[in-house]
């Protein structure tokens, strides 16, 4: 790999002083910075580890659960508070990645992990993201695995966390510590569309570390579930997945998040799915005219066509399957 | 470590013994490995954790040594492929490989072992689909998974 | 002869402790002295010119040793073969790396550092600064308007343009049923999970190579032309190789970068590919797009079969596939007619990879014959045996060997197509639509001279040695076998070596001719060697065997013994006996009359199963079964998982593997394992192998025809098949993606 300096800062302030010299970048599990050093898109002069800054603890908080940014994904997915509350989470999670790289990669680092856009990660052609500017070869290019929401000429890559999407169905916040302080962003707000800047992905100010992520108890009142759509079984980014966080109250649906992945260029809920089953029981009726709405809006491009139907039969197939669960444990 | 964060001295528990070695700040587990201690018995197939053939167990857990930096690992237990069985022995998990012809070339095959032996000690081989599942980190392209399956299976059996 | 039967018993790989313990050495893991480490600097133009190279900020890197480029690499002779070996195209002019300004492709490599260590060499890679002048004709774009017919040279390899038997043309028009489409089989890449490595050390003016490579003496040959020394100035060493499937049949041009690279530096130097380098540097499986006819009368006999195929080439160079000998040979037909043509673009030259052009030829027929068996509404297996061809009715020979049928019955059986409803999509199970179908195997079956010498050592055991590989089919085991049973001694008293050119020569590992090509040679070794044995035994001044004429003696039991009984001697004992501490012997074989007389080729028939969950269009396969005629089989544990291990390659092939390439840039765009996929273990359920009995001696003394490319042959036309069954849509682009059956 090519040359850059490793430091191991003793503490934040001392991390944070570091993080704002130039060609400096944070680094956790490292799963994917490495991989995009590798591939020439990110060249660090040095990389600072907060593996050991990173809180790994996962405990109940006021208000819910609080994930520290440098736990695991597989020990978040193993974890007995995430596994009962909030099932869509550690199911994401599971379907993430390899074992391997699930015992590496961070909470924190996941949410940050950059696109898998072609174009993003071949330096030899023109991209937004990568080099401003240059324009978006994804556009009129091999854009099959690209976004047919939330974005433009400029930018449709896809933001490719499970982990996200899942946080986004159960009204996550992230909270972020600065020089200045803590702040909290919701799920929903941490990544930005591509439209102006696609290569400014998050709200994150320079410097800026995630710290923890905090799960809502009104999120765990909810049944919830995780469906990953591959070409493969196993061990590749979604090409669809719907994260599912519903509270039914007499056998009619009271409350619903529905967020997709594969298919935004940030995680992405289905305004016109999610009122299609309030006050709904979910009958295959009301799951198959609920899904026929899972695409509205969408702009699918030439190669990416495909993921309107497989995002309608996604949606679809989790809603019924999150019916069946239900119908067996009421 | 000097504060330059280049040409960086290192200490690697690696398979028991402590290994004193000089990387620079970017060198991977994986090349230090190979290239600096010539154990070359963890595989490079991506240097892109794609492929699973670098696969170490990293203080007892799983991970691909070529997006684990040198440096990371400072001070940290490695147990690669030639350290899985005492001198002479085989593994229970390289023994039923032999017998199940769970490997054609060999390349991916300290991976998949390193791999197979976290997945017991993981708990995660009670079913073939839980097996392939948790197996699915690891490439083969000869196409000798099924016959990795069964020796994880008769592996983890014989090892209960 | 032999009492042991070594031969098909399932001995365990003898290679396989070292496997598994890590201890087998691959080719970038040696250590010379001083080694060196190169990176290279890939073309990101697909055509053109390099304006200018800036190497003056690499240089500053510390730790470089060099920075080579076509304005400073040495000209290399680049002498030209006599003939050009038989893995490598036979109309064009290989690359000549660092020789000129040119860029052929996207991705070639254009400039390479040496330096102490790698991260000093990607480091100094990184800055080197090119502009080129892009040449605006680059040809990206795969057009069969452009299709050309292959070179005179190709033909003479039998690959030819065309080929007519009967009037194909005007049978299918008065054909009863008939059946017509175009099919796409995608650019593949082969992925060996083993990158591609060399290491290159002079000694003087001596070179040795360790290299990845599945035919060491062509190496040797390549590399001596190149640099216009000697062959026994070189020695190519490659013990182990960790997949390759055809990637490593030709001597690729990083392989003279890393011999350029050792002499300018006087430091044994490695260049290793990365994931990303070995997509434009090592081949592909060709995008091919093909035409298929079929005309049938009413009783389901075929009238006419025309195949059409249009492949994917380099501008400098012609690699023509055999992508049509199985439309020619596979099934009895009175009219068929054939025709190949090429479509030159701006690429690295394809590659042979696992069953090469055969897979792609078989691939449309059987999809073909599918839609042919829908049409007519006939079962695909007796479509299939109505059209039984007897002889090979396009070289008018018979066949060496051929049991087609029983795969045919055997395969149907263990999977219980008797119990196959025929409707589209009237298997359903739990809300996934099933599919059954299946699909016909055929790959030629060739051999080539080859090479082996034995030595007999006073403790009875013996050591065989010969120039072949083993990329991962277990040529060290299956050999040792063959000596083990031709010299009655157990495995454990052999010892097998090969992969150097300093052994015995042997020809490219590769196309499935190892066994029948190296095996028999190691027999006739083995042979020679008892043979010398009696005839010293005969010499003796006294004992048992003084005069005893051949025939009267017997070897067995790791000795030597009189037929009427008494004398036995071990073959130790008997070395002492003679003051001998060894005793050598060599054997060859060669391929005989039989090559003329008649065509030989190992078949087999596939079945498949799919579910294809109706809300999401993709695609798993639960179970395949297959059944094979492979001649005889050497070692049934190891054969089977060669088999299963073309099955895994074909459901890639039919469900995941494709190159993304964008024509704008000419360019790969998804050069790396996360984004060409190749299956997983939680993609392969059930796999069934078996092989009917079989044994070809009119092909060669070992009985033997080849299996590799087989296991790869018919897998995904039998998917393919099945997800028409399971569905009612007939996909006939590869791979099938969820957006073919959504669409």
């Amino acid at each position: 790999m090519a040359l850059f300096r490793y430091h191991r800062p003793g503490d934040l302030s001392e991390a944070h002083a570091r993080a704002v010299t130039p060609g400096a970048m944070y680094i956790a599990g490292g799963t994917d910075l490495l991989q995009l050093v590798q591939e020439r898109v990110t060249q660090p002069a040095e990389v600072i580890d907060v593996n050991r800054l990173a809180p790994p603890e996962i405990e109940t908080s006021e208000g819910g659960v609080r994930i520290g940014a440098g736990a695991k994904l597989n020990a978040m997915a193993a974890h007995p508070l995430v596994r009962e509350r909030y099932p869509v989470v550690a199911e994401a999670l599971m379907g993430s990645a390899s074992p391997q790289v699930r015992n590496m990669a961070t909470a924190g680092g996941n949410l940050l992990q950059r696109t898998r856009c072609l174009y993003f990660r071949d330096v030899a052609t023109p991209c937004n993201k990568r080099q401003p500017g240059s324009g978006c070869s994804a556009w009129d290019g091999q854009n099959r695995q690209n976004a047919i929401f939330g974005g433009s000429p400029t930018c449709i890559a896809v933001q490719p966390s499970d982990f996200a999407v899942a946080l986004l169905a159960c009204d996550a916040e992230i909270v972020l510590a600065s020089p200045g302080g803590e702040r909290r962003v919701p799920m929903a707000d941490f990544h930005r569309l591509p439209i102006e800047a696609p290569e400014i992905e998050t709200v994150m100010e320079p410097g800026e570390l995630i710290t923890a992520i905090e799960l809502p108890d009104r999120a765990a009142q909810r049944r919830s579930r995780y469906l990953k759509v591959r070409d493969r079984a196993s061990f590749e980014w979604a090409v669809t997945s719907c994260a599912l966080s519903i509270r039914m109250e007499g056998g009619a649906v009271s409350e619903a998040r529905v967020a997709v992945g594969g298919v935004g260029t940030k995680p992405w809920r289905l305004p016109n799915v999610e009122p299609a089953i309030v006050g709904q029981a979910l009958t295959e009726q009301v799951i198959t005219s609920a899904a026929e709405r899972a695409a509205e809006g969408a702009e699918p491009r030439q190669h990416n066509a495909f993921k309107v139907p497989l995002l309608v039969g996604t949606v679809r197939k989790a809603l019924r399957e999150f019916a069946q669960m239900e119908a067996v444990q009421p | 470590m000097p504060e330059d964060g280049r040409a960086l001295e290192i200490e690697l528990r690696v398979n028991g013994q402590s290994r004193r070695l000089g990387v620079e700040g970017s060198t991977t587990l994986l090349d230090a490995l190979r290239d600096r201690l010539h154990l070359t018995g963890t595989k490079k197939g991506c240097d892109l954790g794609q492929c699973g053939a670098c696969t170490v167990l990293l203080d007892g857990q799983r991970v691909v040594s070529c997006l684990t930096l040198a440096a990371q690992a400072d001070g940290r237990d490695v147990i690669t492929i030639e350290g899985i069985a005492p001198e002479g022995q085989l593994h229970p998990v390289q023994a039923a490989f032999i017998e199940h012809d769970a490997f054609q070339c060999g390349y991916c095959t300290p991976g998949q072992i390193m791999s197979a032996v976290a997945l017991i000690q993981e708990g995660r081989a009670t079913s073939d689909e839980e097996i392939r599942e948790h197996m699915s980190g690891n490439l083969c392209r000869c196409g000798a998974y099924t016959n990795i399956v069964a020796a994880v299976r008769d592996a983890a059996a014989k090892m209960a | 002869m032999s009492s042991n039967a070594v031969i098909g018993s399932p001995v365990s790989r003898v290679d396989g402790p070292d496997k598994v313990h890590g201890r087998a050495t691959y080719a970038a893991e040696f250590k010379p002295e001083g080694l060196a480490y190169a990176a290279l600097v890939l073309s990101r133009i697909p055509s053109g010119r390099i304006k200018s190279i800036d190497v003056s900020l690499a240089m500053t890197v510390p730790g470089v040793v060099s920075v080579i480029t076509h304005e400073n690499a040495p000209r290399l002779p680049y002498k030209e073969m006599k003939k050009r070996p038989q893995v490598d195209p036979k109309a064009g002019g290989q690359l000549r790396v660092f020789q000129d300004d040119k860029v052929l492709w996207s991705g070639q490599p254009i400039a390479c550092v040496v330096a102490d260590s790698i991260e000093q060499a990607e480091t100094a890679a990184d800055l080197i600064r090119v502009t080129y002048s892009p040449d605006a004709q680059a040809q990206t774009k795969f057009d069969r308007a452009l299709g050309l017919k292959p070179a005179p040279e190709a033909e003479a390899d039998g690959r030819p343009g065309e080929t007519q038997r009967g009037d194909a043309a005007s049978a299918f028009d008065s054909s009863p049923v008939k059946v017509e489409g175009w099919y796409l089989q995608p650019r593949e890449q082969h992925n060996p999970i083993e990158l591609h490595a060399t290491i290159a050390k002079w000694d003087g003016d001596h070179l040795t190579l360790w290299d990845k490579t599945q035919w060491v003496d062509n190496d040797r040959a390549e590399i001596a032309h190149v640099f216009d020394i000697p062959q026994d100035k070189i020695r190519v060493i490659s013990p182990f190789v960790g997949g390759a499937f055809g990637s490593a049949l030709r001597t690729w041009h990083h392989v003279h970068i890393a011999a350029m690279a050792a002499k300018m530096t006087g430091r044994a130097v490695r260049l290793e590919l990365t994931r990303r380098e070995q997509f434009t540097n090592t081949g592909s499986r060709p995008h091919t797009e093909q035409h298929v006819a079929l005309g049938a009368l009413e009783d389901g006999r075929l009238a006419a079969l025309i195949q059409e195929a249009w492949g994917q080439t380099s501008t400098y160079e012609e690699y023509a596939e055999t992508t049509l000998d199985p439309p020619r040979q596979t099934y009895s037909v009175a009219n068929n007619a054939t025709r190949y043509r090429l479509v030159h673009m701006n690429v690295n030259t394809p590659t042979s990879m696992r069953a090469p052009g055969v897979a792609t030829g078989v691939f449309a027929q059987e999809i073909a014959m599918d839609e042919l068996a829908v049409a007519l509404g006939m079962d695909p297996v007796e479509l299939r045996l109505k059209n039984y061809a007897e002889t090979d009715e396009y070289k008018s020979k018979p066949w060496s060997s051929k049991e087609l049928r029983a795969c045919y019955a055997k395969a149907a059986d263990d999977f219980g197509w008797s119990r196959r409803s025929p409707e589209p999509r009237s298997m359903q199970d739990n809300g996934q639509l099933v599919g059954w179908g299946m699909a016909t195997a055929i790959y030629p079956s060739h051999r080539s001279p080859a090479q082996a010498t034995v030595r007999l050592h006073r403790d009875g055991h013996v050591l065989l040695r010969t120039a072949a590989s083993d990329m991962g089919p277990g040529t060290y085991t299956s050999m040792t076998q063959v000596a083990a049973d031709t010299l009655d001694l157990p495995v454990e008293k052999v010892r097998f070596e090969l992969g150097d050119t300093d052994f015995a020569m042997a020809p490219v590992h590769g196309g499935s001719i190892t066994m029948a090509s190296v095996g028999t040679a190691v027999m006739a070794a083995c042979q020679a060697l008892q043979k010398k044995v009696g005839e010293l035994a005969a010499a003796s001044s006294g004992g048992p065997f003084k005069g005893a004429a051949s025939d009267t003696l017997l070897f067995q039991g790791g000795g030597l013994a009189l037929k009427n009984g008494g004398g036995f001697t071990p073959y130790g004992e008997f070395l002492a006996q003679h003051g001998l501490e060894w005793l050598d012997a060599e054997g060859k074989s060669e391929p005989g009359a039989e090559s003329e007389t008649h065509t030989s080729s190992a078949f087999g028939a596939v079945f498949a199963e799919v579910r294809v969950d109706p809300d999401l269009g993709t695609v798993r396969v639960p179970r395949l079964v297959g059944a094979y005629d492979v001649g005889r089989v050497i070692n049934p544990k190891i054969a089977h998982s060669q088999c299963i291990g073309g099955m895994v390659g074909g459901i890639g092939m039919a469900l995941l593997e494709m190159v993304e390439w964008d024509d704008r840039y000419g360019r790969v765009m998804n050069a790396n394992l996360a984004e060409y996929l190749v299956p997983v273990c939680a993609d392969i359920v059930q796999l069934e192998a078996s092989f009917v009995p079989s044994d070809d001696k009119i092909f060669n003394p070992l009985g033997v025809k080849g299996l590799a490319e087989i296991a790869i042959s018919g897998v995904a036309p039998a998917i393919a098949n099945a997800v028409f069954h399971a569905t009612g849509k007939r996909v006939r682009d590869l791979p099938i993606l969820p957006e073919r059956l959504l669409l």
